[in-house]
């Protein structure tokens, strides 16, 4: 921040647990003006993270959310320790976020349409994938084809735990070849990538929706952008791996505002299911 | 580049001295057989121990051998006349770090497909280090379509650091491709038999690994994430690759634990690059010993034993669980 900033700026002093900077913009936005409006920039319209009870509130109707598979609990197949061990960086997930995974799932309706639904926790050690996520992620698939109800999965993560090794790596092959028993028994799958989908979520579910939508500015890619600047050596291009980015190269069905988001799912749900037989009953 | 490692200079050192007394026993009259052998068994003695106590960061080093046979090596020992490499994604380009035919082992025809890394800088540059673009990955699954239509197994070789990480394999969707993959060969109606043979590097290994069996060499890796990635990442220090590569677990006998892998094959004394014929060999054996019976399973009990078998991999503690506890 130049001199003239500092001179012209308000002071505010205002506690930092309760306001955000705007990462676009760097406006000052106030914690409870954010939930108010759906955690967009009340001057540049930027989509910031959306904690995961404000998501399941935008995308289903009033108070039919209800949970399921919310016991399912990591474990430590590897005892693997870095600087801490994976237990104790599991406690203090559990501590911030008040949910024992990084994955929410339920069942809910969405302008009266049962669905089912599951939305990734980014603040739950970044939303990384495990045994737990795999899991409960296929279930939630399973569910849909049992139920014939639509699936819904809200992606935000950084790909897959490191420390569950080749566990992690193994969910993508699981939870891939649960939306392929969808696709056989042709029950929808909507996808909707959320800032940051990247790695194995990114290269698993989250890019196999039968509609895939991302929401403007999303970061979303396989490889980090820091691995690809040092594999290839050059800079990257504004915009690269953004929403509009995949767009642009066919990759999402389509880049949709937070605030349209649940109309147009309804509409594709309508649409798509018809009851089921392709007509309207 | 160097073709030795540090903790196998005991063995090169002797090797060059067995080398040096079978040469001054061939040109002089000397009868030299004596120390000859007692070097020779020196040497299988060494390398049973060096081998025998690898740490992981070293078997790492075995598995990403510059001599380690290829995937092409292999195919052609196996087989020499019948195999036909066929080219090409049919949607963009081909991806010369996944190679893919049909061939033969034994009286089996089937469909070879791997990952092609190269034996020098200047082959390792065209295969791009055996890192594939998207358009590998759909090369390869237009080939598990092609074997599935025309009844023939599939047989793969896993060998590559992982997926390229580039500009290009983002625009054409390196993550569309991995899980189109992911998705679609748990349904290819054929049997699918995959070897770890080098680096089981991540989803780039993964994309290709959605098989019936999964069998590991013993001096093979297979993990979430490199070592040197890990340690870059959690420790926050590259240098840390050591630790990293310990605490990932990423070993043959690891993975058999985990029930990842179904069973692990043994190598030649000193790694595969000693003795490529071998390795060819024991994926021969291995696959005359467990095709047979997949054969004669019908379409759909293949298919469900492998969803069941993806289905249940992963440690966690459920509900249920904790009940019964």
């Amino acid at each position: 921040m130049g001199w003239f900033d500092k001179l012209t700026r308000p002071k505010r002093n205002i506690p930092s647990d309760l306001w955000k900077k705007c990462p676009k913009c760097g406006e000052v936005l106030l914690n409870k003006d954010l939930a108010r409006n759906l955690y967009l920039c009340n001057k540049c319209d930027h989509h910031l993270r959306m904690p995961i009870w404000d998501r399941i509130a935008l995308l289903t109707d009033d108070n039919s959310f209800i949970e399921i598979d919310r016991e399912i609990k990591s474990v430590d197949p590897l005892e693997f320790v870095d600087s801490k061990p994976y237990p104790e960086r599991l406690a203090v997930a559990i501590n911030k976020t008040d949910v024992f995974e990084a994955v929410t799932c339920g069942r809910a309706t969405l302008s009266g349409y049962k669905v089912l639904l599951g939305v990734m926790n980014f603040d739950f050690m970044g939303g990384s994938m495990g045994s737990v996520v795999g899991e409960k992620i296929t279930r939630l698939l399973e569910s849909g084809i049992e139920e014939k109800a639509p699936v819904i999965v809200v992606s935000a993560s950084g790909g897959a735990r490191m420390q569950e090794g080749i566990l992690s790596l193994m969910q993508m092959a699981k939870t891939s070849a649960a939306i392929q028993k969808m696709n056989m028994a042709s029950i929808p799958f909507f996808s909707l990538l959320t800032d940051p989908t990247s790695g194995g979520v990114s290269a698993s579910f989250a890019s196999l929706g039968d509609v895939n939508i991302a929401e403007p500015g999303a970061y979303i890619g396989f490889a980090g952008p820091r691995v690809i600047e040092q594999t290839i050596r050059q800079k990257l291009p504004e915009g690269f791996q953004r929403a509009e980015f995949l767009l642009e190269h066919g990759m999402v069905d389509a880049v949709v505002h937070r605030r349209l988001l649940k109309n147009t799912l309804a509409k594709l749900i309508g649409m798509f299911s018809g009851k089921f037989g392709g007509k309207n009953v | 580049m160097s073709r030795d490692f540090e903790f196998e200079k005991p063995i090169i050192e002797l090797e060059a001295r067995l080398k040096e007394l079978k040469k001054i026993s061939e040109n002089g009259k000397i009868d030299l057989s004596r120390e000859i052998n007692a070097i020779a068994d020196k040497i299988i003695t060494l390398k049973e121990e060096i081998y025998g106590d690898l740490e992981p960061w070293q078997v790492i080093q075995v598995a990403r051998h510059i001599d380690r046979p290829s995937t092409l090596d292999l195919i052609k020992l196996m087989s020499p006349d019948d195999f036909v490499e066929l080219h090409g994604d049919r949607l963009f380009s081909d991806d010369p770090a996944i190679v893919a035919g049909p061939g033969k082992i034994g009286d089996f025809n089937v469909m070879f497909i791997g990952h092609q890394k190269g034996h020098d800088t200047e082959e390792n540059i065209y295969r791009n280090f055996g890192m594939p673009h998207p358009e590998g990955y759909r090369k390869a699954m237009r080939m598990m379509r092609m074997a599935e239509r025309f009844n023939l197994p599939v047989v793969i070789f896993i060998d590559t650091p992982g997926a390229f990480p580039g500009i290009g394999a983002e625009e054409r969707g390196q993550s569309e491709a991995i899980a189109r993959n992911l998705a679609e060969m748990s349904q290819i109606g054929v049997p699918i038999l995959c070897f770890v043979t080098g680096e089981g590097g991540s989803g780039g290994a993964l994309a290709i690994s959605v098989g019936d069996l999964i069998f590991m060499f013993e001096f093979s890796v297979y993990s979430v994430i490199s070592a040197e990635g890990c340690a870059a990442i959690l420790w926050n220090d590259p240098n840390k690759s050591k630790e990293a590569a310990r605490a990932l677990k990423m070993r043959a006998a690891n993975l058999k634990e985990l029930g990842i892998v179904d069973e692990i094959l043994p190598e030649p004394l000193g790694g595969a690059h000693r003795n490529p014929q071998q390795v060819a060999e024991t994926i021969k054996q291995t696959i005359e010993k467990h095709l047979p019976p997949l054969m004669t399973m019908s379409r759909e009990e293949l298919l469900e034993k492998r969803y069941g078998k993806f289905r249940c991999m992963g440690k966690f503690c459920s509900e249920e669980e904790l009940e019964n506890a």
